[in-house]
């Protein structure tokens, strides 16, 4: 089925955006249509989290629109924004657990001050299903020191879970994991796609992330995309930055 | 926000300059932010009374201990200059004066502005390099009223108390000298320490202490919220906290004393 104008979630126009002289994005495009999954490839300091967080409108981009949801999100007012980010989920890439809380508290936090008339029981009923829909039950009552980092990463994705997004900005997702759980982490993304409708973007360096949650991947070098498509179509090129990039990820998952 | 410290390039006079006169611009809007939210619901309350709970009851104890050998060793050393010229029956009014209208708002404020100021510049500092205040904010929390607002008002409520009970636990100490060296009793150490403070006196030192708690909560948090640098930035923020918040307290005291002594001496 051919997707629809309706049917896109992102959609970037011509982004800009520079650091005093470090010009990152350089006039980029981007689309994202309901129940995708893409994937924003790159090498460290390609300006991949400044994308997403230009898109959860915590940058705001020198020029270009970014619509989300509809919305153009750069031109909202403060309470309309608030509006418009229920809707997105951000997992950051290193969790941003609040060390202060336990797990409870971290993942019914943004359901406790957004939903001040939501009672007890419905919020403890919430929090537990988002907690086991990312398998961490047992770790309820524990603070994030005590969580290893998938568990961590787990209990991100379940805080982003707790409002439902439609949305959900993935940065990093696998970073700092072993194989084993990396594997886990990129099972998750795809349940939750399954499971809550959910469309996304995943920033990554992880060729293995990319290949298994990605329906379409955008090769970010230099501020642009310097490819688009599947996994095979974005690495069937002779392009150096492309096939740099490749080789060297390839070797160092292979070594992990 | 910037902080100053986080411009470069082209500066209008030298870099410490352009970036100190950024730093207030930035703390002047940032303090704006406060009063344009402080109004506006949702109100944390519960938040609110967490923050008096944490930052003011948890710091009891080391203003009891400061407040009491403040004041009793601040009447041993008095002794004996008023003793030369026979007047140890002045101690308890002399003291009752010094403690209520000195150094009770100023120790108080200095003790919170350690303890205090640099626990919020370095709380919120370490939520800020770790994103817990971007995960706040694209959770659709406001960071600014749930954190600032909340320790802000906390601050600005619980120094003055505290002020009070140092100054009550600073006349006890005073009074335990007193007693021993004079046996002057406690009813009577009371009605002389009270006897030259009116009003004007116990009103001046806590609107002082209302300015130097606010001071202690907004300078803490516009300091953790400009960290930068990861860990260094916090232990940065920290200190830096302190050593602002001390100078603004003491520059306060030199303005509010000048102000309130019309009131004093008529």
């Amino acid at each position: 089925m051919k997707n629809t104008k309706h049917d896109k979630v992102v959609v970037i126009k011509d982004l800009y955006k520079s650091f005093e002289d470090n010009e990152v994005l350089k006039g980029l495009g981007l689309e994202l249509y309901k129940g995708e999954n893409i994937i924003v490839l790159g090498r460290s300091g390609s300006g991949k989290s400044v994308l997403i967080k230009i898109i959860i409108g915590l940058l705001k981009p020198d020029s270009g629109t970014v619509e989300v949801l509809a919305e153009k999100i750069h031109e909202l007012d403060k309470k309309e924004l608030i509006k418009l980010r229920l809707k997105i989920g951000f997992l950051f890439q290193h969790s941003a657990l609040y060390d202060s809380m336990t797990v409870r508290e971290n993942v019914e936090f943004p359901l406790v001050r957004n939903m001040r008339n939501m009672s007890k029981s419905k919020i403890n009923q919430a929090v537990e299903e988002v907690l086991d829909a990312v398998g961490l039950t047992d770790t309820i009552d524990q603070y994030p020191a005590e969580l290893s980092g998938g568990q961590e990463k787990r209990v991100g994705i379940a805080r982003t879970l707790i409002l439902k997004p439609e949305l959900i900005l993935y940065d990093e997702p696998t970073s700092g994991l072993d194989p084993v759980t990396c594997e886990e982490i990129n099972k998750l993304i795809m349940k939750v796609k399954e499971r809550y409708k959910t469309s996304s973007i995943i920033i990554t360096h992880d060729l293995a992330c990319a290949k298994q949650t990605g329906d379409r991947i955008l090769m970010l070098s230099e501020g642009k995309f310097l490819r688009q498509g599947n996994f095979e179509e974005v690495f069937d090129t002779d392009d150096e930055r492309v096939t740099g990039f490749y080789n060297y990820n390839f070797i160092e998952s292979n070594e992990n | 926000m910037l902080s100053g410290s986080q411009r470069t390039g082209k500066y209008l006079i030298s870099k410490n300059l352009d970036n100190f006169f950024i730093d207030i611009r930035e703390l002047t809007r940032f303090t704006l932010q406060f009063f344009k939210e402080v109004f506006v619901p949702p109100y944390e309350l519960q938040e609110t009374i967490r923050q008096c709970y944490k930052l003011g009851y948890k710091s009891l104890f080391l203003i009891t201990s400061t407040a009491f050998i403040t004041g009793m060793v601040f009447t041993d050393h008095s002794r004996p200059s008023l003793a030369s010229f026979g007047a140890t029956s002045w101690l308890p009014s002399f003291t009752g004066v010094a403690v209520i209208k000195a150094l009770a708002p100023l120790i108080t404020s200095l003790i919170c502005a350690g303890k205090i100021g640099s626990n919020i510049g370095a709380e919120i500092g370490s939520m800020k390099v770790t994103e817990q205040i971007d995960a706040m904010e694209v959770s659709a929390i406001n960071p600014f009223k749930y954190l600032v607002v909340t320790r802000v008002l906390a601050t600005t409520f619980m120094v003055p108390l505290l002020v009070i009970y140092s100054g009550l636990i600073g006349l006890l100490g005073s009074f335990i000298d007193v007693h021993r060296n004079d046996q002057t009793s406690f009813t009577v150490f009371m009605y002389d320490a009270f006897s030259k403070i009116g009003y004007v006196e116990i009103l001046s030192s806590l609107i002082r202490s209302v300015f130097f708690g606010f001071t202690i909560g907004i300078i803490g948090c516009y300091k953790g919220f400009t960290t930068t640098k990861g860990t260094e930035g916090v232990g940065r923020a920290a200190n830096s906290s302190v050593v602002t918040i001390m100078f603004l307290i003491f520059l306060e005291e030199i303005l509010l004393v000048k102000f309130f002594n019309p009131f004093y001496y008529g």
